[in-house]
């Protein structure tokens, strides 16, 4: 069951449902009653992303160019912009694309999920490929529009002594599942793995997560903070497994939410699975309001309480962000927190 | 320049402050000393605006201004400065980008042009030398994973930058050893100003013989019961309150 599926097959039966354990705060069968029919090309000419014009556009399903796949050559070095568009209303699209990172090289993927039209449905899916000794960070800024549903998916290899980092910043969508499955075989690779979601009206979010440790020596580090307000849904999902025999990992898992409003939501579902003996695993979850004591604080500083609160929420989700790697993306990530928050 | 008159002020229904009266003039520091549980913290709080606290009687002026009708950032505005016996941690704010935003908000509620980034700069600068802060300490969250000492230190530097008219000191001494002691105690007595006036809150006289009083008041179940000069610190501190206990 997939939404890929579901749309070549035109069949809304192949969706994800909340009998689904993975989908049950994400249900997109309840949702969808008829499958929206296939997206038109579009060979329109866009104004440039929060990273600038982009380097490779998949718009509404189609990769323009001659790109089949994203490579960069063992021991190169290079930034690449992703733009996802969808330039559509009412239709349904799914796009594949394969990004390989060869050994020792680097690759920054800055990548776009911008929504033109309203009520599309969509599934991007990538594949990454992370070789030995290699690095991969990946900055997502997803900005859906209110009546989109929206899913991306990607699956995630990593090699030994490689480095995956990852930071997904979202404002949602009607729906809006963006998952990560992280094949991870300890031997010195290591990942960190962020999230941070705005939402407000009627918006939700599904930020999920896997992470497999099969190997010795593995390192994963995740931390997603999110804010919801009005009736806004914010999902977390994460799971780390630590196989048998995948001893000494290290996993630390992090996932902490401020409500804004009454009829705002979380759901977290934080999980370890360990069947190895000699770990050393941690989480963390927390839910809960401003912090009332720290907002006096600065008003009694001279600072309105609009803006006092604009301020801790900034910082909230600044605690993500300051985790970018990339000089220039943490920036821009920064920007785009503080843009966003005023719809919050 | 700070009246109170027969204030008095509940918490969830609790009457804490039972009509107290207090005139601190232009120029002065007042020591406000009592046990635990007179009503010192509320207060402070009171007199700043914080949530949960009614008044249901009396008033409080800066300036002739009835504070209790403002907001807490107003009454910031308008010269009120607390400083706090437990300044809070901001995770993720720069001290620095805090003290500006706090500055800047207030210079704008008063009318006032923002002050740009290198004449900030320059005055945190100065004023954190003199304070012994590490300028790159101020790159940092505000207050977090700083040191009872240093925060007390922060909270001097922020007067220093804001330049209130009205300064309430809870409880600044707790946390602090003899030498934080001191450099906060001169950071205190270097904003003695013949225009601004200090209320000096503390259980304990020792903060006393750093901050040299001009009035003391005892403050025991929620009214002023006894008020001298900086002897009467002394004595307090000889006899204890137990004798307030009774009077209250």
């Amino acid at each position: 069951m997939s939404v890929s599926q579901a749309i070549a097959a035109g069949d809304v039966a192949l969706l994800p449902s909340r009998r689904d354990e993975d989908w049950r705060w994400t249900d997109l069968r309840g949702l969808i009653r008829a499958m929206p029919p296939v997206s038109p090309a579009s060979d329109r000419q866009f104004e440039t992303g929060a990273f600038g014009e982009g380097d490779v556009l998949l718009v509404n399903g189609v990769v323009r160019g001659d790109v089949k796949a994203l490579v960069v050559p063992a021991g190169e070095r290079r930034t690449v912009r992703l733009r996802v568009i969808a330039d559509t209303s009412e239709t349904a699209h799914g796009t594949d694309l394969s990004v390989w990172v060869g050994e020792g090289a680097e690759l920054t993927l800055l990548e776009t999920y911008e929504g033109l039209g309203e009520g599309y449905l969509t599934e991007t899916r990538l594949n990454l490929t992370v070789e030995a000794d290699a690095r991969l960070e990946r900055v997502v800024l997803a900005a859906d529009t209110a009546e989109a549903v929206a899913v991306s998916t990607a699956t995630v290899a990593l090699s030994r002594g490689s480095r995956f980092e990852q930071t997904v910043l979202t404002t949602g969508a009607r729906r809006q599942r963006i998952e990560t499955q992280v094949a991870h075989p300890g031997e010195g690779a290591t990942v960190r793995m962020d999230a941070g979601y705005l939402l407000g009206g009627q918006r939700h979010a599904d930020l999920t997560t896997a992470v497999a440790h099969e190997g010795v020596g593995g390192e994963t580090s995740q931390l997603t903070k999110g804010i919801v307000r009005d009736q806004a849904r914010g999902v977390f999902q994460g799971r780390i497994v630590v196989e048998k025999g995948a001893d000494k990992t290290d996993a630390r898992m992090g996932h902490h939410a401020l409500i804004l409003s009454e009829k705002a939501e979380i759901d977290a579902k934080p999980e370890l699975l360990i069947y190895a003996d000699d770990v050393s695993c941690a989480h963390g979850n927390t839910v809960g309001a401003l912090d009332e004591d720290a907002l006096f604080y600065a008003r009694q500083r001279g600072i309105p309480d609009a803006q006092a609160r604009a301020m801790l929420a900034e910082a909230f989700v600044g605690e993500v962000v300051d985790r970018i790697a990339n000089d220039k993306a943490r920036d821009v990530a920064r920007q785009w927190v503080a843009a966003h928050l005023g719809a919050v | 320049m700070l009246k109170i008159e027969n204030l008095r002020a509940s918490v969830e229904d609790k009457e804490i402050l039972k009509g107290l009266t207090l005139d601190v003039p232009a120029g002065e520091v007042h020591a406000i000393m009592g046990p635990n549980g007179a009503g010192k913290s509320t207060l402070s709080y009171v007199l700043s605006g914080r949530g949960g606290y009614e008044v249901t009687d009396g008033s409080a002026t800066l300036n002739g201004e009835d504070l209790l009708a403002l907001e807490p950032d107003e009454r910031a505005a308008k010269g009120v400065f607390l400083s706090f016996q437990y300044p809070l941690e901001i995770p993720g704010v720069p001290a620095l980008t805090f003290l500006r935003t706090a500055l800047n908000a207030q210079r704008k509620a008063r009318g006032e042009d923002e002050v740009a980034a290198p004449a900030f700069l320059k005055l945190v600068r100065e004023k954190a030398a003199e304070l012994k802060i590490d300028f790159e300490m101020l790159k940092r969250s505000l207050n977090v994973g700083f040191s009872g000492g240093e925060k007390k230190r922060m909270e001097i530097l922020q007067m220093a930058i804001l330049q209130p008219k009205l300064l309430i000191l809870d409880e600044t001494d707790s946390g602090l050893d003899i030498d934080a002691l001191r450099i906060v105690s001169e950071g205190v007595n270097a904003m003695r100003a013949p225009d601004r006036a200090m209320l000096v809150i503390t259980h304990y006289q020792r903060l006393l013989d750093h901050i040299k009083p001009d009035r003391v008041h005892v403050l025991s179940a929620g009214r002023i019961v006894a008020s001298g000069g900086p002897e009467l610190a002394l004595q307090l501190e000889a006899e204890g309150y137990d004798k307030y206990a009774s009077a209250a």
